[in-house]
Parts: structure tokens; sequence; C-alpha cells
């Protein structure tokens, strides 16, 4: 049987050198499952080593998709989700391998690797902020490769986004499904955006601070909150679907 | 001034579009966001960028640019390649960092 479940395909944690420290996997965990969630994305900016201790913090408590925001050659935001942690790990060898510079905490923020208790393990000296060299139908191609979904964010930002970037989807992108601010919403970006009828649209809270957790989400119609559900309702397969409202 | 003339003067390499130097350029425009390359660039310019995704083909049709330069040696993609041939847009690529390569191509077309 299907029903509604809450989903916020973009949380960052306090990898991200824009992101509050407290955002620890933990915490966001807990404030997730406070604020009603059923699904999560954890993504951070061109890095993924707090995944698997949001995964180890939430144990069954609530779903967590592994995930990445990268950042292509032409500075486009992509949101990269994967089915299994271990295709992300691969994902991130191919951001590693073009991605340069090292982060200066004091202008950039810092970039703590934390574990499921709260434990600071590490601090990433990559430079997150920056973009890879990457094109962004080959990143597209390298996510699908690993049978994951590749989602432009925040496509009606005036920074960063596809739209801001690139200025139009061309007709032979092959996204699975566009995220829309949580400033604008659904219902407003069909109406701003009549040509990008044919894709799914999301909205997150692309949360930086715990506060953030709970401002935004979409409602997913599937049978229950898992990575092949949701790419099952991004398809419309068998009654699964985005619910826009 | 034609499309030609600005690539001999700064010794541009022509990488596509070979048959259409002979455009007039009204004016420049250097920008590498494409949404305000659509909102804010006229007919008839000459636009220099660092973007290579082949949207910018579309754009520069769009607006009837003249053409596109890239700088800094950048390569377009096979997919931009193959779009610039199809709609006759020439692609000209400079060595050059954005800055300079503006200030050149300003100083050709103010001292027509």
């Amino acid at each position: 049987m299907l029903k509604f479940f809450n989903c916020d395909l973009h949380i960052h944690t306090c990898l991200s050198p824009c992101a509050e420290l407290d955002m620890h996997p933990l915490a966001l965990v807990e404030k997730s499952i406070q604020a009603q969630l059923d699904l999560i994305a954890v993504c951070d900016h061109n890095a993924s080593a707090n995944v698997k201790y949001a995964l180890a913090a939430a144990k069954d408590r609530i779903k967590i998709i592994p995930g990445m925001e990268i950042t292509t050659v032409e500075e486009v935001h992509l949101l990269g989700l994967f089915p299994t942690l271990e295709a992300l790990e691969k994902m991130q060898l191919l951001i590693d391998d073009h991605l340069y510079g090292q982060n200066d905490e004091d202008r950039f923020g810092v970039q703590a690797i934390v574990n499921e208790i709260g434990e600071v393990e590490g601090l990433s000296d990559k430079l997150l902020i920056g973009a890879t060299d990457l094109s962004i139908d080959r990143i597209v191609d390298h996510i699908h490769h690993l049978e994951g979904l590749a989602i432009p964010a925040h496509i009606d930002r005036e920074s960063f986004s596809i739209l801001s970037q690139l200025g139009f989807i061309d007709e032979t992108a092959r996204f699975d499904a566009l995220e829309i601010s949580k400033h604008k919403g659904i219902p407003k970006a069909r109406l701003d955006y009549p040509e990008l009828h044919r894709y799914p649209l999301l909205t997150s809270s692309d949360a930086h601070f715990l506060r953030d957790i709970g401002t935004a989400a979409t409602r997913f119609l599937l049978s229950e909150p898992t990575f092949a559900e949701l790419r099952m309702a991004l398809q419309n397969f068998g009654g699964r679907r985005v619910q826009e409202d | 001034m034609k499309v030609k003339t600005i690539a001999e003067n700064l010794g541009l390499k022509v990488v596509c579009g070979s048959n259409a130097l002979d455009r007039d350029v009204t004016g420049g425009y250097t920008g590498d966001l494409l949404s305000d390359v659509m909102a804010n660039s006229k007919e008839g310019t000459i636009w220099i960028t660092r973007q290579v995704h082949q949207n910018i083909v579309a754009v520069a049709s769009l607006k009837e640019h003249a053409a596109i330069i890239l700088i800094n040696d950048s390569q377009p993609t096979q997919e931009t390649l193959e779009k610039a041939e199809t709609e006759s847009v020439p692609i000209l690529v400079s060595n050059l960092p954005a800055f300079e390569l503006s200030g050149k191509v300003f100083n050709l077309l103010s001292c027509r």
C-alpha cells in the first residue's frame, strides 16, 4: 500500500565549510526525526566522509540516502544520490581526483569529520567550496553509471544553479529531477518554468544549520521510504509520485 | 569590423564556424553566467567567455552574436563543436585571460 513520506533530500553536515559545527551526524539525525522526516539525503559539498556516520547514528530510526552536492566545472551545484554507500564512495574517488586546492578555515570555515557519537575524527583540508574540473555531462554520466540519481540543486537561485550558469536546460539533458529552493516552492516553479514540465520537481531544506532542518521537505507517495521507491516515484511507476503542493 | 579582422589582429585560433567569419561585430560582451549573457548582451556581439558547455552555442545563436571567443586556451566540448558547426556560430580561442582579451577587443572596436 502506498502512503506519503516526508523527504528532505538535501541536508549538509559540518563537513561542508559553510555549515555550522553543531550540524554533526548524530545531531542532524536527531533533529530530522524530531522534524518528522521519513527519508533524508546527506549531501556535503564535494565530500562524503560524514555519510557513514550519519547512517550509523540513524540505525533504523530514519532512512538515509548517501549523497553529495557536486560542483561542476561550470560551477553548477548538482546533487548525486546513490543506492549504497559503496556507490557514493566510488563517486568520491572521481571527485577527489578532480578537485584542487586547500581549504582556508578562516575564510571558508571548518570542515569537520565527526563520528556517530559526536566525536571529531579529523578535519578535511580539501578546498570543498571549490569547483571540480569535470563537466556537468561527465558527472551526470558517472552518477548514472553508479546507478544514482542526478538532480541539479536549487535551479531557481541566482548563483551556482544550472539556470544561472548555463542559462537553460537543453533537451538532451538527462536529469532525474530538479530541485527548487524552499523560497520558491514547487507550485510557483511550475508557473515560472513551463518549459521544464517534463521534469519531476522536488524541494529541500538545503540545511546548513540544525534550525534549517524541517523548514522544507517534499512529500512522496511510496510503499516504503527507500532509494528504490524514490527512483520509481520520480518515474511515476505504479502509482508512486511526488506530491507537488 | 568583421570577425575575421579581430581573429587576425589578435591571433585567435578558429576552431569552428570558419564559413561565418565575415559577420559584422558591433560590440563585445564578457561573461560566464549564461543567464546574464542572455539578459544583457546584444545582437552583433563578440562574446568572450570561459564556459565551453554546448549551451553557449544556443545562447550565441539566440542572441545573434557575431562569434564566441574562449579565453585561457579553453577547448570547446565535442557537443559544442558539433552544435556550432550546425548553427554556423564561429568559435575562436585565445590564450589570454578575459581581462586582457576584453581590453584588446575593446581597443580594436573603438579605433574603427
